[in-house]
């Protein structure tokens, strides 16, 4: 009898705390992959999505935020059990995560099937853009294969007829071979896929300047793509041979190609150089505060963190009711340092895209550099397959 | 597939070689000679890049922060000798794996919390940043050529010293019974440390001279490890000029194949096949040249004498 007493007693007093914790925190729980070569880019989602909780004073629509930062190690395993604490233990309202697609398919069931809301700040994969779109899951960054069909875009208005394709031999690698060769219309002379992590293209480089093609296009996330530029430039192909890139040339490997990769062409959503009001803010803010230029991913995690506060703010803080919670966040009421920003049936942005070119500033820091946009509210190839 | 594609991707796979060689050289004799599994000579190729980086950044010379780099790397090696490894000569080959694995995380953390994530990387010195002009594209950095100088060069120094001087006998002598020469008044702990300061220093001068080629990263000697170790087999293990040739087989086959290989399995599959499976095969032709070699010559190409 006592036992049950005390028993009953604690099951109040849990329940006591968990409700007025409900009611009061809200808290986000973020995997993201932070050790190994691609942290940089993991460290810049966490800076971009402080910087604007802490520009709210640490509240989110209002409600105090805490925000608990779990390294996935780009290990799938590692992501999936730091994703379960997440929900279990820390009982977040939210997980935003991840860098990496193959991070993201780790964790994407269980949190979903906890009906916890899913907000992936960069990966985008096409897995959960069709038919196995979820109601719990929204993407604020762009669907994968959409970097590399405006590419191709890119190639057309260039009118490059000849293109060399070049990508890692993995998922993400052949998504963007697919997604180019989708949109462009003129020859693919070759399609060249080295290992995950390669070091020297010395051997792709000389395929390359005896084939006919007048244009690279390329996807070689981080250190590849630092020691691709820097070897393409040390070949002296920049001279006659055109570069186009996804997620090579950007601001988390400028810093090691430095002038190797000036005038590169790249696709994307965004630039810092963009000229807005809310652009020139978030940036300069960014610099200010971490030293460094933002790339992409700070981009995303900081317009995720307002589209959260936007949601927030709508709901007054209640995040019990899963529908209204999912209306809010899908209304997507809140200024984009992008532009214009829209969330598709299948919970993919739906938004401009534009031809990026690398600069260097004044100051001697390089950065990508908006040129001209070359397609307006472009949708993913997806969201028909999408019933939700 | 035209005649100077090939010639540069020869030169290419000589290149990538010369790269191994010095990889592979320090490792052949650690493994050979002592009968130690050292797993952190990889992390000690990352530790020579990002040395020269800092020192090149201190003193805005190459030629200078090359001689302190091998310093610095000899140094490190002989550090890491005298506190761990010499403590595991005598453990199991399981206990070196484990030790010398804890290093290579321990290093490559380091590496991030003081360099940072980030991939680094600096430009060649400007007296071998030119370039030759070999189609009408494409050049060949003068850098590149300098590599294989440097390799030829450090292995004809290493075959003399091992061959015909004093220190060289002693370390064949002491990789077949070191019992009789310690008996014989030669103090084995400090050969022991000669061998493993200089494998640690040439293995940093392997990641001094990629680091303007190569970026510089946190983990950049994990995989290189993998292919310094197929090397060292398919030489022989503990013999220098097993693995001399070796790796120059293992850069020409991995470099030749990778363009290759695709073309050839188009001539018998669509190209789509072709285009699917050229790349994976491409990545495992190391590893059957390997095979292929270990059903031949069991102990490896030039197996040196004596070694168990």
């Amino acid at each position: 009898m006592k036992n049950l007493r005390t028993s009953l007693s604690a099951f109040a007093l849990c329940a006591a705390t968990g409700t007025a914790a409900m009611a009061e925190d809200l808290k986000i729980g973020m995997v993201v992959t932070l050790s190994g070569p691609p942290a940089a880019l993991g460290q810049q989602i966490v800076d971009g999505f402080q910087l604007a909780l802490d520009q709210k004073d640490g509240m989110l629509g209002g409600q105090k935020t805490e925000l608990v930062v779990e390294d996935d190690e780009l290990k799938p395993d590692v992501a999936l059990l730091k994703a379960t604490s997440l929900i279990e233990r820390e009982e977040v309202d939210i997980v935003v995560g991840t860098v990496f697609s193959n991070m993201l398919q780790a964790i994407f069931k269980p949190v979903v099937a906890s009906e916890t809301f899913l907000i992936s700040p960069n990966a985008g994969p096409s897995t959960f853009a069709g038919k196995n779109c979820n109601p719990f899951f929204f993407a604020t960054s762009y669907q994968n294969n959409q970097n590399a069909e405006v590419s191709g875009m890119i190639a057309n208005d260039q009118g490059f007829t000849n293109v060399f394709a070049m990508a890692p031999n993995y998922q993400a690698g052949r998504d963007n071979m697919v997604g180019f060769k989708q949109t462009f219309e003129g020859t693919v002379t070759d399609e060249v896929f080295t290992p995950l992590g390669h070091q020297d293209f010395s051997a792709e480089l000389a395929r390359l300047s005896t084939s006919d093609a007048e244009a690279l296009f390329t996807f070689m996330p981080g250190g590849m793509g630092v020691r691709l530029v820097k070897q393409f430039d040390a070949a002296g192909l920049s001279d006659s041979l055109k570069f186009m890139s996804v997620f090579t040339t950007d601001e988390t490997t400028l810093p090691g190609q430095k002038d190797a990769a000036v005038g590169f062409l790249a696709a994307g959503t965004w630039a810092p150089d963009m000229d807005t009001e809310a652009n020139n803010a978030f940036t300069s803010a960014f610099e200010e505060k971490y030293g460094y230029i933002p790339g992409s991913y700070a981009m995303q995690a900081y317009d995720t963190a307002n589209l959260i506060d936007s949601a927030v703010a709508k709901l007054g803080g209640d995040m019990s009711d899963k529908d209204a919670v999912r209306a809010a966040i899908k209304a997507a009421d809140f200024s984009s340092v992008r532009g214009d920003f829209a969330f598709n049936n299948n919970h993919y942005p739906i938004q401009d895209f534009h031809m990026l070119k690398v600069a260097k500033r004044d100051d001697g820091k390089f950065h990508t550099s908006f040129v001209n946009t070359i397609v307006e509210d472009y949708e993913d190839s997806f969201h028909e397959e999408c019933q939700m | 597939m035209s005649f100077t594609l090939f010639m540069i991707l020869v030169l290419n796979g000589f290149q990538y070689g010369m790269l191994l060689f010095l990889i592979a050289a320090g490792l052949t004799l650690v493994f050979g000679v002592m009968g130690f599994i050292n797993l952190a000579h990889g992390v000690q190729f990352m530790v020579g890049a990002y040395l020269v980086y800092a020192f090149y950044g201190v003193t805005g010379s190459f030629g200078l922060a090359l001689v302190l780099s091998l310093i610095a790397a000899l140094a490190i090696g002989l550090i890491f000798e005298f506190f761990i490894f010499r403590h595991l000569y005598d453990r199991t080959h399981l206990d070196q794996v484990l030790a010398t694995f804890g290093i290579i995380i321990f290093l490559n953390e380091l590496a991030k919390v003081i360099f940072g994530p980030a991939t680094l990387s600096i430009d060649p010195p400007d007296l071998l940043s030119g370039s030759i002009t070999l189609t009408e594209q494409l050049r060949y950095p003068i850098y590149r050529f300098a590599t294989i100088v440097a390799g030829l060069l450090v292995a004809v120094a290493l075959f003399i010293i091992v061959s015909y001087t004093r220190v060289g006998m002693l370390i064949r002598a002491g990789a077949t019974s070191p019992d009789i020469v310690s008996a014989l008044g030669v103090n084995i702990q400090r050969l022991f440390m000669i061998v493993f300061g200089v494998g640690a220093m040439l293995a940093g001068f392997a990641g001094v001279i990629a680091a303007p080629i190569f970026a510089i990263e946190p983990g950049m000697g994990d995989n290189i490890l993998i292919v310094a170790f197929v090397v060292i087999i398919i030489g022989g293990i503990g013999s220098i000029g097993g693995a001399f040739i070796a790796a120059l087989l293992v850069g020409l086959v991995d470099t030749l194949g990778r363009s290759l290989s695709v073309e050839l399995l188009s001539i018998v599959f669509s190209p789509s096949v072709a285009n699917q499976i050229g790349p994976a095969l491409a990545s495992m032709l190391i590893y059957v040249l390997m095979a292929a070699i270990l059903i031949f010559r069991p102990k490896g190409l030039l197996p040196a004498r004596g070694v168990a």
